[in-house]
C-alpha cells in the first residue's frame, strides 16, 4: 500500500494514499470540524460536495483554503487546521449559513439534535455579523415527511441518499445562487413525487428542513379520550434505538422499559408488533412454499423469486418504478397492517370493544409507516386498521413530555395475546432478518425436519448485497438481500432481464434495515450506531426461548380461534393485500 | 471556376446581422444582377470584422475600400458609383475623427493600426460557411502537417514553446495541459471546446465561432491526435444560434471532405466533433460544471482535483480549451512556435481578443498582442472616451476581474500584470467607464451578476455575495456606515479565500478593486452621502438653476411623473416628494439648467 | 466532394481554390504588390478600357507575376482613354494614356519587368488618383 507522509499543525502523519485531509487529521486526533459532510463507513455511503467549506484549512503553498473533507492528502502536504485566518474563514462561513437560517431554534423540530446549531455552538458563535434577506420557500408536507426548507443549508445529504442510495431522484438543487436549494423537480410536491418516505433524506439532515409529520398530538388526544380504547404495538428496531435518546449508548435493549413507558403513557394494551412479524413468517413462508412446490412440480407460471412485502417504502418504489413486477412480491402485508387488522377484527371482538372505539397506535423505526397506515386498502368504512403511527423519535417526545424518567423504569413485559413472540419476530428489525426468520419455518415445514442450527451467519451482515444458499434437506434454495432501494433496483433489474438465480428476496428500503430507518434516533453519520443496533436485535432472538415464528403459541391459537389456515380465505381478506401501477 | 474581378464582403457577425447586414448582402445580389455582373463580382457575408461601432462594415476587394455603417438601402449607390464607376463612396468611409479625412483602407485606421490578428485572422475575409476558403487560407494544413509528418509529442511540444496560455481566463499553458491529459491512461478521451463564454459584453468566442469555425474544428482534431483522444465536444450555449448554425455547417463540410471522421487523410487517425448545448449559466465556463453539465446534471462545479485531465466527461480523461484558445493553434502549427513566442510579453505570448465597450467611441472586438499598453488601447484603437468625457476606470476580467485607473494606463497588458494590478485577463471583456460612472454601481453591478449566476453550492458563493451585495446596496442607498466598508473587505477576503471554484473565488474582485482604487468614492457615499458620480439615485437631486431656466417647458413636459412645475417662460421648479430622478429633466434640458447635486 | 485521403490532396485542393480567395488576399497587402489602376469611366470603357483591363489580368497571371489591377473612376484624361496608374511597389505612380493591348503587354515586359519607363507618360502632379 502506497503511504504519504504530511504535517498537519506541526505534527508528521503518514497515511495510505488517497486519503483525504480530514481522515489523515483524525488519525492523529485532530477533530476537524464538517458539516455538509457524512460518510457511513463499510456502508459505501459518502456525501462530500465540498460545499459548505466549514472545514477548510490552510495548505502551504495553496493560494486558497482548502476544504479537508474532499482534498486528498499529498507528499509533503503542510496544513494548518486553526490559524486564524481559517477560523475566520470558518466562523464566517457559519455566520453566513445562520444569515441565512430561521432564528427558530428553540421551537424548532429539531433543536438539540441540529448540526447546525451544535456547529455554532462549537465555533462560539455570538453574533451574526453578515445580516440580510433570508431565502423564502413553501412548506411542503406529506403523509410522512415535511420539507420546511427555509431551514435547508444546501449540505446535499439528503440528495446524496435520495439520487445515490436510494436511486429515486426525487431531491435535487434546484435554482441558482441565493435562491438555490434542494427540493423536488420543479418545486412539486413531495406527495406528487415518486418519493417512497423512506425518510433517509430525514435521517441525514443536519438541520430542521427534513423532519416527519408529528402525531404525537393526536396520540395524546386519543389517550385521554375515556371512550376510547388505545392499544399499541412496538416494532423489532425500536428496542434496539429507543434507549440512545435518553443517552443511554447504542445498542441498549430497552425492550422492558419501553414496555413499562407504554403502560405509563396511558396505553390500554402494550403489544409486540414482533407478534404480527410471526404471523407474517407464516403467511408469507406458506406463500414462499407453495410457489416453490409448485415450481419444482414444473409450474411454468409460477413466479419466482418471492420478494418480501414488509417495507412500505419498497412497496411504493416497485409500484412506481417497475409496476411490471408487481405480482413477484409476496402478498402478504406488512407486519404493522396484519397487526392492526387483527387487532381491529379478531382482539376487538375478544374485548367487546366495537371497531370505531378501538385505536391503534403503532411505534416505528420509519417514516414511510405512516404512508403506509394512511392507504385506503388498509381501512374499513374510512376507519384505518392503523390509526397512528410514531417514530421512534416522537415516542421519546411522548415520554419527555409524560415526565417519565425512562432510564430508571423497571422492565415490564407486552400483555398477551398480541404481545407474545419469538426471536424470529425480532429479527425482523435489521436487514437479512425477515429473510432468516422465513428460513427457520419454511425449512421446518418445507423438509418436515428440526433444524440442525438456529443462526444463519450466511444471511447476516451490513454488505448492501448480499446472497446465500440454503440446503432445504438436498434442495439448494437461493436467497438474495438487499437494503438500500439502489442495490433493491440491480437485483429487480436482474429479475427485469430473466437473469436472477433467486428463489426469495428480501429487500428493506433503508441502509441496514429497520434499525436503520428514517424514524429512528439519529445516527449522524456514525455507522457503528446501527452495528451496535443490530447487535443488539440478534442478542434479543438468541435470548428467546422460542425463536421460530410456527412455534408462537399465540400464533397458532390464532390460527385455530380465527384464521384457520395459512392463506385461507379470511387471511386473504385481512392479511393479504395487491398492489397498483404508480408509474 | 467562375473567376471573380471583385469581391463584396459584407459582415456577418451577430452585430452587424442585426443591422439587416442579410438584406445589404441581397440586395447587392439583386443589384449585381439587374447590371448582369453576378458572374464578375461575388458577395460573401463574413464573419465579424471588429469594428462593430461602425457596422455593418462592407468591404470591397481588391479595391480595398472599408465602408462604415451601410444601410441596406445604400447598396444601389455603392454599385453604381463604385462598382460600376470606380468611385469610392466618401460618405461611406471611415472618417479620422482626428483628422477630419475619409479613410478607404481599413489599415489607415487607428482602430485597426496596432492589431495583429492570429486568432481573428480569417474573421472578415473568408466566407465562414465555405471550407474551401479555410482550405485556401491553409486551412487543414496544420492537422495535415501533424498526422503526417510529427509525433503527437511534437506538437505538445510546439504548444509549449509557443507559451500559448488559456484565453478562457486561467491562463493555465496549453501544451502542459494537453501534456497532462495525454500522460491519463485510458480507453477513452475527450477533446472538450468551451464555448459557454458568459461575461456581460464579451463576444470574442461567439465571433471566432461565427467567422471561422473551422480553426476551432482543426485545432480540436490536432488536441485529439496529441492526447489520444478520437472524440470532440463543442459545449456551446444555446443563445448563440448563429454561432451555432456555422459551426454545424462546419462540422457538415469537415466531415464531406473527410477532414473529420475516420482514418483522416489516409494517417489512420479517426477524429470526429459533436455540438453540446448549454443554458446560458456563467458558471458552467468553469470546467468542472461544465462537464457536469455535458453530461446532463446540474451544472456545477466539483472539487479539483481530480482535473478533467485525469477524470472529466463521463469520467474519462478530458481537456478542455476555450475557442479562442484553440483558434491560435493551426497558426502555431504552421508558422512555428517561435514565430508566435516573438509577439507578446515574456510570460504572456501572442495576441488576446477584447471585446471594447463603454464609454468608448470605438466599441468592437479588437485582437492586440500581449504587453500592448491599455493607453494605446483605449486612445488609439478605442478613439478614447466618447463625448470628450474624462477616463475613470477600465474593467477587465469580467465579474472576475476589477477596475484599473489611471495609474495602469501604461502598464503593459498581459496575464500577470492584470493579476498584479488587482484585476484579471479574464475571457476579454474590456469595459471603458468614464467619469460618469459611480464606482460603487460598478461594484454593484457585477455582484449582480455573479449572484444570479452561482450555482448555490458553496456558503461563500451562494450567501457571501448576496450580503456583499447587501452591503453594496446599503451604500449605493446612503445607507451605508464606515464600518460597512471594512465588512465589505473582510467579507470579500472569505470569499475568495473559501469558494470552491473560480466563480466564487475572484466574484469578489470588483468590490475589492473598487475599494482599493476609489476608496474616496466609497467614503462621498457613506460619510457625506453624496455619489461623486451623481448615478446614486437616493443620493442626489435635481433642481433647476433659476439664472439658467428660460421656461421653455421642455423639462416639463418630458417629466415622466409630473414632478415639475411652472409656467411658460417663467422659472420652473422641480417638486422633489414627487422626483423619482430619472434623469429625463437633465437630459432634456437645452441650457443645462438642470442641477444634480 | 470526393474526400481528402492525404496530405498531398490537401495540399492539391488548396492550390486549387486559392485562386477563390486570391483577388481578396492582394486586395488586402496591395502596398506591397504592382498596381494597375484602369479607369473606367464611360469614356475608358467606350475606349476599350475593359478589353485592356481582362487584357492585364490575364496576361499578370499567365506571367506570374503578383500584380493587382483594379478598376478606378475618370482620371481626366478623356483624351487619352484607355488609361491606367501603374503603381510599383516603392515608387511614385506612373499614368499611361492609349493603352492598347500592345501598349499594355509593352509595359509589362519593359516597365514592370525591368524597371524601364515606356512611351506615353501623361505627366501628372498628383500623388494619387483618389484624391
Amino acid at each position: 500500500m502506497e503511504m504519504v507522509n504530511l504535517i498537519i499543525d506541526h505534527k508528521p502523519v503518514v497515511v495510505r494514499k488517497g486519503s483525504t485531509v480530514l481522515e489523515a487529521a483524525s488519525g492523529i486526533g485532530i477533530d476537524i470540524p464538517t458539516l455538509c459532510y457524512m460518510k457511513l463507513d463499510d456502508m459505501n455511503i459518502e456525501n462530500k460536495p465540498g460545499g459548505c467549506r466549514v472545514c477548510v484549512v490552510e495548505v502551504k503553498g495553496r493560494r486558497n483554503l482548502a476544504p479537508a473533507c474532499c482534498t486528498e492528502a499529498s507528499e509533503g502536504m503542510e496544513i494548518s487546521t486553526h490559524t486564524i485566518r481559517v477560523v475566520n474563514a470558518r466562523r464566517t462561513v457559519v455566520e453566513l449559513i445562520l444569515s441565512d437560517h430561521p432564528a427558530e431554534c428553540l421551537i424548532c423540530a429539531k433543536s438539540g439534535n441540529c448540526d447546525l446549531q451544535n456547529m455554532a455552538n462549537h465555533l462560539g458563535i455570538r453574533k451574526i455579523h453578515y445580516q440580510g434577506e433570508h431565502s423564502v420557500y413553501r412548506e411542503d408536507t406529506s403523509p410522512a415527511i415535511i420539507r420546511e426548507i427555509n431551514k435547508c443549508i444546501m449540505c446535499r445529504r439528503c440528495e446524496t441518499m435520495c439520487n445515490d442510495v436510494q436511486t429515486i431522484g426525487v431531491l435535487s438543487a434546484v435554482n441558482r445562487g441565493f435562491q438555490a436549494v434542494v427540493s423536488p423537480a420543479f418545486e412539486m410536491n413531495l406527495d406528487h413525487s415518486v418519493c417512497t418516505y423512506c425518510g433517509q433524506c430525514v435521517a441525514v439532515c443536519p438541520t430542521g428542513a427534513l423532519t416527519e409529520v408529528d402525531e404525537t398530538g393526536a396520540v395524546i388526544r386519543a389517550l385521554s379520550d375515556p371512550s376510547k380504547t388505545v392499544i399499541v404495538q412496538t416494532a423489532p428496531a425500536v428496542r434496539a434505538a429507543l434507549g440512545e435518546e435518553f443517552g443511554m449508548p447504542a445498542g441498549t435493549l430497552v425492550t422492558g422499559k419501553m414496555v413499562a413507558a407504554l403502560r405509563r403513557l396511558g396505553f390500554d394494551y402494550v403489544f409486540d408488533t414482533d407478534f404480527a412479524a410471526d404471523l407474517t413468517i407464516l403467511e408469507e413462508g406458506t406463500e414462499l412454499l407453495n410457489r416453490l412446490s409448485a415450481f419444482m412440480a414444473g409450474d411454468q407460471q409460477v413466479k419466482l423469486p418471492i420478494l418480501t412485502s414488509c417495507c412500505p417504502a419498497w412497496v411504493k418504489f416497485f409500484e412506481h418504478h417497475f409496476p411490471e413486477l408487481k405480482d413477484i412480491p409476496s402478498t402478504a402485508r406488512s407486519p404493522q397492517q396484519m397487526f392492526g387488522s387483527i387487532a381491529k377484527t379478531y382482539f376487538a371482538d375478544k374485548i367487546g370493544v366495537k371497531r370505531e372505539n378501538l385505536v391503534v397506535v403503532s411505534i416505528m423505526p420509519c417514516l414511510a409507516k405512516k404512508y403506509e397506515s394512511s392507504r385506503p386498502e388498509f381501512s374499513v368504512n374510512g376507519n384505518p386498521d392503523v390509526d397512528f403511527a410514531l417514530s421512534t423519535r416522537e415516542l421519546a417526545h411522548l415520554i419527555n413530555l409524560s415526565n417519565i424518567d425512562f432510564k430508571s423504569l423497571q422492565n415490564e413485559d407486552f400483555d398477551a395475546p398480541m404481545g407474545e413472540s419469538t426471536g424470529a419476530g425480532v429479527i425482523f428489525g435489521t436487514t437479512g432478518g425477515v429473510i432468516e426468520a422465513a428460513v427457520r419455518t419454511a425449512y421446518e415445514i418445507f423438509t418436515g425436519k428440526q433444524l440442525p442450527r438456529l443462526d444463519f451467519e450466511e444471511l447476516r451482515g451490513m454488505d448492501g448485497l448480499r446472497k446465500a444458499t440454503i440446503d432445504f434437506n438436498g434442495t439448494p434454495i437461493n436467497i438474495g438481500i438487499a437494503h438500500g432501494l439502489g442495490n433493491a433496483r440491480k437485483l429487480l433489474e436482474e429479475i427485469q432481464a430473466g437473469t436472477s438465480e433467486f428463489h426469495a428476496i428480501e429487500i428493506m428500503s433503508c441502509p441496514g434495515g429497520c434499525i436503520g430507518g428514517g424514524g429512528q434516533p439519529y445516527h449522524h453519520g456514525d455507522s457503528e450506531i446501527l452495528k451496535k443496533r443490530q447487535r443488539a436485535i440478534y442478542s434479543e432472538d438468541q435470548n428467546k426461548t422460542i425463536r421460530k415464528s410456527h412455534e408462537n403459541p399465540y400464533i397458532t391459537k390464532l390460527y385455530e380461534e380465527f384464521l384457520g389456515a395459512p392463506l385461507s380465505e379470511k387471511s386473504h381478506h385481512l392479511l393479504h393485500t395487491k398492489y397498483f401501477d404508480r408509474s | 471556376m467562375a473567376e471573380y474581378n471583385m469581391h463584396i464582403l459584407v459582415c456577418g457577425g451577430t452585430g452587424c446581422m442585426a443591422s439587416q447586414s442579410e438584406l445589404i448582402q441581397t440586395n447587392f445580389k439583386n443589384k449585381l444582377n439587374e447590371y448582369g455582373l453576378a458572374d464578375e463580382i461575388q458577395v460573401i457575408l463574413t464573419g465579424c470584422f471588429g469594428f462593430c461601432e461602425k457596422g455593418p462594415i462592407v468591404k470591397i476587394l481588391p479595391d480595398n475600400t472599408f465602408y462604415t455603417r451601410v444601410t441596406p438601402e445604400d447598396v444601389p449607390e455603392i454599385v453604381d458609383e463604385h462598382i460600376i464607376k470606380g468611385r469610392k463612396l466618401e460618405r461611406l468611409l471611415y472618417l479620422n475623427p482626428e483628422t477630419n479625412e475619409r479613410i478607404g483602407d481599413s489599415k489607415g485606421m487607428d482602430f485597426y493600426k496596432k492589431q495583429i490578428r492570429i486568432a481573428l485572422r480569417n474573421c472578415g475575409f473568408i466566407n465562414p460557411e465555405n471550407i474551401e476558403e479555410y482550405i485556401a487560407r491553409h486551412g487543414y494544413s496544420a492537422l495535415g502537417t501533424c498526422l503526417s509528418e510529427k509525433s503527437p509529442a511534437e506538437v505538445i511540444r510546439m504548444v509549449k514553446d509557443s507559451g500559448l496560455r488559456g484565453r478562457g481566463g486561467g491562463g493555465f499553458p496549453t501544451g502542459l495541459k494537453w501534456e497532462l491529459t495525454r500522460k491519463s491512461f485510458s480507453d477513452q478521451k475527450y477533446v472538450v471546446c468551451n464555448a459557454d463564454e458568459g461575461d456581460p459584453g464579451a463576444f470574442m468566442d461567439r465571433s471566432i465561432l461565427e467567422g471561422d469555425p473551422h480553426s476551432v474544428l482543426e485545432a480540436m482534431a490536432i488536441c485529439g491526435f496529441c492526447i489520444g483522444a478520437d472524440k470532440g465536444l463543442v459545449y456551446i450555449r444555446a443563445e448563440y444560434p448563429l454561432a451555432i448554425e456555422r459551426l454545424k455547417i462546419a462540422i457538415g463540410q469537415a466531415r464531406e471532405y473527410g477532414l473529420l471522421g475516420n482514418d483522416i487523410l489516409g494517417t489512420g487517425f479517426n477524429f470526429d466533433i459533436e455540438i453540446r448545448y448549454g443554458a446560458g449559466a456563467f458558471v458552467c465556463g468553469e470546467e468542472t460544471a461544465l462537464i457536469h453539465s455535458m453530461e446532463g446534471q446540474r451544472g456545477e462545479p466539483t472539487v479539483k482535483p481530480p482535473f478533467p485531465a485525469e477524470k472529466g466527461y463521463n469520467g474519462k480523461p478530458t481537456n478542455v480549451n476555450n475557442v479562442e484558445t484553440f483558434a491560435n493553434i493551426p497558426v502555431i502549427i504552421n508558422k512555428g512556435a517561435e514565430w508566435f513566442a516573438s509577439i507578446g510579453t515574456e510570460k504572456s505570448k501572442g495576441t488576446k481578443v477584447f471585446a471594447l465597450a463603454g464609454n468608448i467611441n470605438n466599441v468592437g472586438l479588437i485582437e492586440v498582442p500581449m504587453g500592448i499598453t491599455l493607453r494605446e488601447i483605449i486612445y488609439d484603437i478605442g478613439g478614447g472616451i466618447k463625448d470628450g468625457r474624462e477616463f475613470k476606470a477600465v474593467q477587465t476580467g469580467g465579474p472576475s476581474g476589477g477596475c484599473l485607473t489611471k495609474s495602469f494606463l501604461d502598464t503593459p497588458i498581459d496575464y500577470d500584470n492584470l493579476v498584479a494590478a488587482g484585476s484579471m485577463m479574464g475571457s476579454g471583456g474590456m469595459i471603458v467607464l468614464d467619469d460618469s460612472s459611480c464606482m460603487v454601481a460598478i461594484a454593484k453591478f457585477y455582484l449582480e451578476f455573479t449572484l444570479e449566476e452561482s450555482c448555490g453550492k458553496c456558503t461563500p458563493c451562494r450567501i457571501g455575495n448576496k450580503r456583499l451585495y447587501e452591503i453594496l446596496e446599503k451604500i449605493t442607498d446612503g445607507k451605508g456606515e464606515l464600518e460597512d466598508l471594512n465588512r465589505l473587505r473582510m467579507l470579500s477576503n472569505v470569499i475568495k479565500d473559501t469558494s470552491l471554484c473560480g466563480l466564487g473565488q475572484t466574484s469578489p474582485n470588483p468590490v475589492l478593486s473598487t475599494l482599493d482604487n476609489f476608496y474616496d468614492e466609497y467614503l462621498a457615499h457613506v460619510n457625506s452621502s453624496t455619489c461623486p458620480a451623481g448615478q446614486c439615485k437616493a443620493l442626489v437631486n435635481y433642481t433647476i438653476d433659476a439664472d439658467k431656466c428660460t421656461g421653455c417647458t421642455l423639462c416639463f413636459r418630458n417629466c415622466p411623473v409630473g414632478a415639475i412645475s411652472g409656467e411658460k417662460r417663467g422659472l420652473h421648479y422641480i417638486v422633489q416628494s414627487l422626483c423619482i430622478k430619472c434623469g429625463v429633466c437633465f437630459e432634456k434640458c437645452k441650457f443645462d439648467a438642470v442641477l444634480i447635486a | 466532394m470526393n474526400k481528402i485521403k492525404t496530405l498531398a490532396d490537401l495540399k492539391k485542393l488548396q492550390s486549387e481554390v486559392q485562386s477563390k480567395i486570391k483577388l481578396r488576399e492582394k486586395g488586402d497587402i496591395p502596398e506591397s504588390l504592382v498596381q494597375i489602376k484602369v479607369s473606367m469611366a464611360t469614356c475608358g470603357i467606350a475606349s476599350g478600357a475593359k478589353e485592356t483591363m481582362t487584357y492585364l489580368i490575364e496576361e499578370l497571371d499567365h506571367q506570374g507575376i503578383d500584380a493587382l489591377v483594379t478598376q478606378t473612376g475618370c482620371m481626366g484624361y478623356c483624351y487619352a482613354e484607355p488609361t491606367i496608374e501603374l503603381t510599383i511597389p516603392g515608387k511614385e505612380p506612373v499614368v499611361y494614356g492609349f493603352v492598347s493591348r500592345t501598349k499594355a503587354l509593352e509595359i509589362i515586359e519593359k516597365h514592370i519587368k525591368l524597371n524601364e519607363l515606356v512611351d506615353g507618360i501623361i505627366p501628372a502632379n498628383y500623388s494619387s488618383i483618389d484624391n
